[in-house]
């Protein structure tokens, strides 16, 4: 057995998710290294760690996405390990190799695993061998060479999605109506690909008409033993961006329910899967089919919920696993559902110019009272600049309850306490979205928002009558 | 009369596609902001011949508001 205590963990990351980190380090005993740029010197994540280390200026191209720069930082602090948190550098192979190379514990999966779920054509080829449905697509298309692809997309069928193959997180992929658009929009998106990821190639993919976004979490051992710990809807988003997850999914029935998870389960044994992954499905809420969409290869955003019904703590079993600490034990029979959780994610943004992004001083910032059931991960607080630089999220407020009306009653509830001055958010917005009647009955699909955006930008929904 | 094309929100410019004395069409992009990760064009209200550019590509910082670009109208 390792003592964790002789560890060190560098978070190759800022926000939320580098407080949300050290908190979890801190639990074990672990020391922490914060990095940071210009514009972070202040920042909550810089206080909570025991070190911080400054990386660069404001811009994430120079700083937390500068491999040589954090590279830099985890020799000079001697940290043993380093946590790279969701987006910047979370999913980049060179970085996780590099840090391996010099001797360090990487806190994620293989190197290799991150390279072949990151590119999404090997991904749908591994999990179709792993026995995971997939939706119906085309071959590759690279940059400047569109022969065949009309061809294809007959095939595929209409209406069907162009999707970069280097892209994600909603970015790189365009929707194509009919024939007609085909060759401008798959010429658009390559070229647009090709500014943004360095690589246009590109594929089609069946567009499902009512979708569901349903994601399971799984953790693997890294020798091929891999658990999950139940499904995650994620259908409320806006530019293909989720804003509101919860636990368990709405309406699905429990053979769907397991069905889904033994699919995410397969996929993770037939990588040996180190670590936690999500693995992403479209569910056609029409046939009740359901697609492999991609699998990512660090910690979500949503983590919380998951965390909130299994009553586990996923970044410690991430840590642990990478520092072989050998109290952490893998067992599907010891991980209970229990009650319904949701999260919310506040981002500064205005909701009545379609999400515009608004970066300020935080003048007013109140958040409700945390406890067992409501919880609050943000790495801002009262007086903090939301800078124009980084995501536009700026906390997750997430609540559990005995059942999904009763979560949805703490979460407004929650919503109504949360106060924030300056930039404008999305709180109210939120709060229609917990009021709104579709919602309540659980019937969402991907397009709840584009579907409903008047109503929830507008004005308040009134609260309904129990 | 002049019209004044203002920053949406507040940030960084990313790019600035016009010149003084240029002719630019209603609809046409001006400049694009980048705030947040997300990519902003601004477009020109009408048609018009650009009189004043206040900002510069790698600007960053920049406040809501702040009169970018100013048109003469055709």
């Amino acid at each position: 057995m390792i003592d964790v205590s002789k560890h060190k963990v560098l978070i190759a990351n800022r926000g939320e998710i580098a407080c949300r980190v050290i908190r979890s380090c801190r639990s074990l005993g672990i020391a922490t290294v914060a990095v940071y740029s210009d514009a972070d010197q202040e920042s909550m994540h810089v206080q909570l760690a025991d070190e911080a280390i400054h990386i660069g200026a404001a811009k994430a191209a120079e700083s937390y996405l500068d491999v040589q720069k954090v590279l830099q930082a985890i020799t000079v602090s001697g940290a043993t390990a380093v946590h790279p948190g969701y987006g910047f550098l979370s999913e980049n192979t060179d970085f996780a190799r590099q840090i391996m190379a010099a001797g360090v514990r990487w806190i994620g999966p293989a190197p290799d695993t991150i390279s072949e779920m990151g590119d999404k054509d090997r991904a749908r080829q591994l999990a179709q061998s792993a026995g995971v449905p997939v939706l119906p697509g085309s071959q590759r298309f690279a940059t400047g060479e569109l022969d065949g692809i009309e061809e294809a997309g007959s095939e595929v069928g209409y209406p069907l999605l162009v999707k970069a193959s280097a892209g994600g997180g909603g970015i790189g992929m365009r929707l194509v109506e009919s024939a007609p658009q085909l060759l401008d929009i798959a010429a658009s998106t390559q070229s647009m690909a090709e500014r943004s990821f360095g690589d246009g190639t590109v594929f089609l993919e069946r567009y499902v008409k009512n979708a569901r976004h349903i994601e399971v979490q799984v953790f693997g051992d890294g020798k091929g033993e891999a658990i999950h710990l139940y499904e995650r809807e994620c259908s409320i988003q806006r530019r293909f961006q989720k804003v509101v997850e919860e636990s368990p999914a709405p309406g699905l029935n429990e053979t769907l329910r397991r069905q889904i998870a033994e699919c995410a389960v397969n996929l993770a044994r037939s990588q040996n899967y180190a670590g936690a992954g999500t693995v992403e499905f479209v569910f056609d809420d029409d046939s009740n089919e359901y697609f492999f969409l991609e699998m990512n290869t660090r910690v979500q955003v949503e983590h919380p919920v998951t965390e909130m019904v299994t009553h586990t703590d996923i970044v410690a079993m991430q840590i642990c696993l990478a520092l072989e600490d050998d109290s952490l034990t893998l067992d599907q029979s010891q991980i209970a559902h229990r009650g319904a959780a949701i999260e919310c994610r506040i981002y500064a943004e205005d909701p009545d110019k379609m999400f515009l992004p608004s970066p300020g001083l935080l003048e007013v910032l109140t958040f409700p009272q945390e406890g067992e059931d409501v919880r609050v991960d943000t790495g801002v607080r009262q007086g903090d600049r939301v800078t124009p630089y980084y995501d536009p999220m700026i906390a997750k407020i997430i609540v559990r309850a005995p059942d999904r009306s009763r979560a949805i009653d703490a979460m407004a509830n929650a919503l109504k306490e949360t106060r924030i001055e300056g930039p404008r958010c999305n709180e109210r917005f939120l709060l229609n979205v917990m009021n709104h009647p579709q919602y309540r009955e659980g019937k969402v699909t991907t397009r709840f928002i584009d579907d409903n955006l008047q109503a929830l930008t507008r004005n308040a929904i009134e609260e309904p009558v129990v | 009369m002049s019209t004044d094309v203002e920053l949406q929100t507040s940030g960084n410019i990313w790019k600035v596609m016009v010149q003084p004395d240029q002719a630019v069409a209603a609809g046409e992009t001006l400049f694009i902001m980048e705030v947040m990760k997300m990519e902003i064009p601004h477009e020109a209200p009408c048609a018009g011949k650009v009189t004043a550019v206040n900002i510069n590509e790698g600007d960053e910082g920049l406040d809501a508001g702040m009169v970018a670009v100013r048109l003469e109208p055709l």
